[in-house]
């Protein structure tokens, strides 16, 4: 039984971990999250020259043919580094609608652009949590018309796979007929657009059912770059705790500190099975990958948010200071807890894939 | 990434397989227990017969040198044959300390005549051992041992008292620790034994639990004379001795904890009606099923990642505290859920309520006491804090005085 990585999948994640580590700096995150730049260029730039973001694209379409194990690791140290890159939107859903979902030529056509870096593409899916009342996008004669909101990257992207109704229309976004609104974020880092079609040019993908699959794929990938940002707020905060002193001690001495530490260590390794098993059931076609994706998505949704939480907590008043880089641990947890659909919507469908299973 | 066995893994597996088809009878739900139905004397005679088969071919401790009565195998071995027996009706708990922790306990310090005496009586399951450690004042803190050994020509005279002796009603040895030196410093002064439960002076005296049941005791000693030769390594060492017992656990990757509760959730939830519609179709019941699969599935995979480490040869990390932190709340969390989910008919007593309900009030009865047992939630976060993430030990301003000057 080997329920790890390899030890080439392991040097690759150390290699992308070390660049990250130079490239997506404090500075570099702070230069997106104050709103200097809607990404960080140089740090897609190096994750694209290092085939580290096309892991999982083939080869024929441009990419470098790796797998979802590999990219699994590249999404972890994403996460680990707060890298403002738009890899959930191009790589995480464009990309995968494509390869399940998309026919011959929208494949070689969209693919290698994306594997290359030239264009980056995002997804709209009708969402089940709504606030506001806007006009779902439908599609008329080819042409689409409505309204999606908060649409990651949506800002940057040239194009865009949009569901109407029970279709996927690819949307090319540079166009009159689309109009975008940069909507504030959370977590600037990573930004979010408000897309308005009027009558805009939609070329027929396939049919919605793909978008179940690319769902439950973005859940496990986004799990790992959850987990990769939990284990740097447990470091981070490790690391203050033998740093700082109180009452004639570290504080990572007294035991309410250290049982707290314990306590995310332990949500972090309870995610972290689970992400680990949703990237073999996702590597492999498991039947289980939809619960196992439920699984991981929920997991670490928590285990970030109490490692970012209780980590500021444990740094005291500094952490919460805009110069500290807790709160951008805070900010990145939930945004990334919740664009895809937050943990209440993915516990009532776990439940629902473990009683179905039950019976 | 997989889960499958190594060629030499399935083949091993296989050959177990084809011993247990030999030797036992399948179980069918993890509920199923050995021996249901037998008073404990008869119990005792099948769970013994049961172990004397398995040591005749080396299956009782599988890691050990065949000089020893092992079988020479690996660690990986260990785990598939656990693995291949759970799905088996064989005895679960009457050997768990003797094997688990005093019988290798005995094996890793004994003298050739010890050797001789106890380890492949003890490997049979002829004698059953039990481990004197614990005592009304000495819990998690192991080292404020109190129980005292003095010289008495070649032997000792121990009186004391030890407490929470999981099996000491059914034992006939068991490693003993008790203090040989007040001048040294706390831990400094300890010596490991082996006691004969049935010496005159022991007296053996049962713990009723809160759960109802009698599992554990209170164990007096009224001037007990243990020969020199039953002292298991040096005097003043029995520190480490108590620690090398504490390290043979590492190998019980799986523990006893349950990992089918949410399965066992849902069968109750369909069964249990909520005004006009089975609680299973309530939106609250179905997440906290949702939430009790994250636990009990998560510990299944933190088990398997012990496991990868164990079949590639190392060692695993620290996957028990963690697997041991997660599984005894859990049993109070869900069988507590379990119970809720029934409102004030799953108070009523489990005669009236089907074999559906058999399991949630005895889990949730006797969670306490796993959580207690074999190192407290906060000495296994003590534990994680320390040796996974480095922080620091607790302050301690007993270590290094004499014993004798430490009140309490």
């Amino acid at each position: 039984m080997n329920f790890d990585f390899s030890e080439e999948q392991r040097l690759l994640q150390s290699e992308v971990g070390r660049m990250l580590s130079d490239v997506s700096t404090s500075a570099e995150v702070r230069h997106v999250l104050e709103g200097k730049a809607a990404y960080s260029g140089k740090t897609w730039r190096k994750l694209l020259d290092m085939g580290a973001a096309q892991s999982a694209i083939p080869e024929a379409y441009g990419g470098s043919g790796l797998g979802y194990l590999e990219l699994c690791l590249v999404a972890e140290e994403a996460g680990r580094n707060l890298a403002a890159v738009p890899l959930l939107s191009s790589i995480y859903l464009t990309a995968e609608i494509l390869l399940r979902g998309g026919s011959a030529e929208q494949k070689s056509h969209w693919l290698p652009l994306l594997a290359s870096g030239e264009v980056i593409g995002t997804a709209a899916f009708t969402p089940y949590q709504r606030i506001r009342d806007v006009a779902a996008p439908v599609l008329d004669g080819g042409l689409l018309s409505g309204v999606m909101t908060a649409v990651p990257d949506g800002g940057i992207a040239d194009f865009a796979i949009v569901q109407a109704a029970d279709t996927l229309v690819l949307v090319e976004l540079r166009n009159r007929t689309v109009s975008r609104k940069a909507q504030a974020s959370i977590d600037p880092t990573r930004p979010l657009a408000e897309l308005t079609f009027d009558r805009a040019p939609a070329e027929q993908l396939a049919d919605s059912s793909v978008a179940r699959q690319v769902l439950d794929t973005a859940a496990i990938l986004l799990a790992f770059e959850q987990l990769g940002g939990a284990e740097r707020m447990l470091a981070m905060t490790r690391d203050y705790a033998l740093e700082r002193k109180a009452f004639g001690r570290q504080i990572g001495g007294f035991q309410a500190v250290k049982h707290k530490l314990a306590d995310i260590y332990t949500a972090i390794e309870i995610a972290r099975v689970h992400a680990y098993y949703g990237a073999w059931a996702l590597s492999t076609g498991a039947p289980e990958f939809s619960r196992a994706a439920a699984a991981a998505r929920l997991s670490a949704t928590r285990a970030y948010d109490l490692a970012a939480a209780e980590g500021l907590h444990l740094h005291g008043g500094i952490g919460f200071t805009w110069e500290m880089d807790c709160h951008l641990h805070l900010r990145r947890a939930r945004w990334l807890g919740q664009i895809i659909g937050s943990a209440s919507l993915w516990q009532s469908r776990l439940a629902d894939l473990i009683i179905v299973k039950a019976a | 990434m997989n889960f499958d066995d190594t060629p030499e893994e399935a083949a091993f597996r296989a050959v177990v397989r084809a011993w247990l088809d030999e030797n036992a009878t399948p179980r069918h739900t993890q509920q199923d227990r050995f021996g249901a139905g037998l008073d404990h004397a008869n119990y005792l005679a099948a769970a013994k017969a049961w172990q004397a088969k398995k040591a005749a071919a080396r299956y009782a401790a599988i890691t050990w040198p065949v000089e020893q009565g092992g079988m020479g195998g690996t660690a990986a071995q260990h785990v598939i044959f656990q693995q291949e027996e759970a799905r088996y009706l064989v005895p679960a708990g009457i050997f768990e300390v003797s094997l688990g922790m005093s019988v290798p306990t005995v094996n890793m310090w004994a003298t050739p005549a010890q050797r001789d005496r106890y380890v492949a009586r003890g490997l049979s399951g002829a004698d059953i051992w039990c481990q004197l450690f614990s005592e009304p004042s000495a819990g998690s803190d192991t080292g404020n041992v109190r129980t005292r050994a003095t010289r008495d020509g070649d032997g000792w005279i121990v009186t004391g008292q030890k407490v929470w002796t999981s099996g000491a009603h059914f034992s006939d040895y068991g490693i003993l620790l008790a203090r040989t030196d007040w001048d040294a410093p706390k831990t400094k002064g300890l010596t490991m034994f082996i006691l004969n439960l049935k010496a005159p002076g022991v007296e053996v005296r049962p713990i009723h639990q809160a759960s109802g049941e009698y599992h554990f005791n209170e164990v007096f000693l009224d001037n007990v004379s243990i020969p020199d030769s039953d002292r298991i390594g040096e005097v003043n060492k029995g520190w480490q001795v108590m620690l090398s017992t504490l390290m043979q656990e590492r190998l019980s990757v799986g523990g006893s904890f349950a990992t089918d509760i949410h399965d066992r959730l849902v069968a109750l939830a369909r069964n249990t009606m909520w005004g006009d519609r089975p609680a299973i179709e309530d939106a609250r019941v179905r997440g906290r099923i949702a939430d009790a699969y994250l636990d009990q599935f998560g510990v299944e995979l933190i088990i398997r990642r012990a496991l990868s480490a164990i079949s590639k040869g190392g060692q695993p990390g620290p996957e028990m505290a963690l697997v041991k932190l997660v599984g005894a709340k859990a049993m109070l969390d869900l069988g507590g859920l379990a119970l809720e989910i029934g409102g004030a008919d799953a108070l009523a007593g489990m005669e009236d309520l089907g074999s559906d309900w058999r399991w949630p009030e005895p889990m949730w009865l006797s969670a306490p006491g796993a959580r207690l047992a074999g190192g407290t939630d906060e000495i296994l976060r003590n534990v994680i804090s320390e040796r996974v993430l480095g922080l620091p030990v607790e302050i301690r301003n007993d270590r290094d005085k004499p014993f004798r000057e430490l009140e309490g």
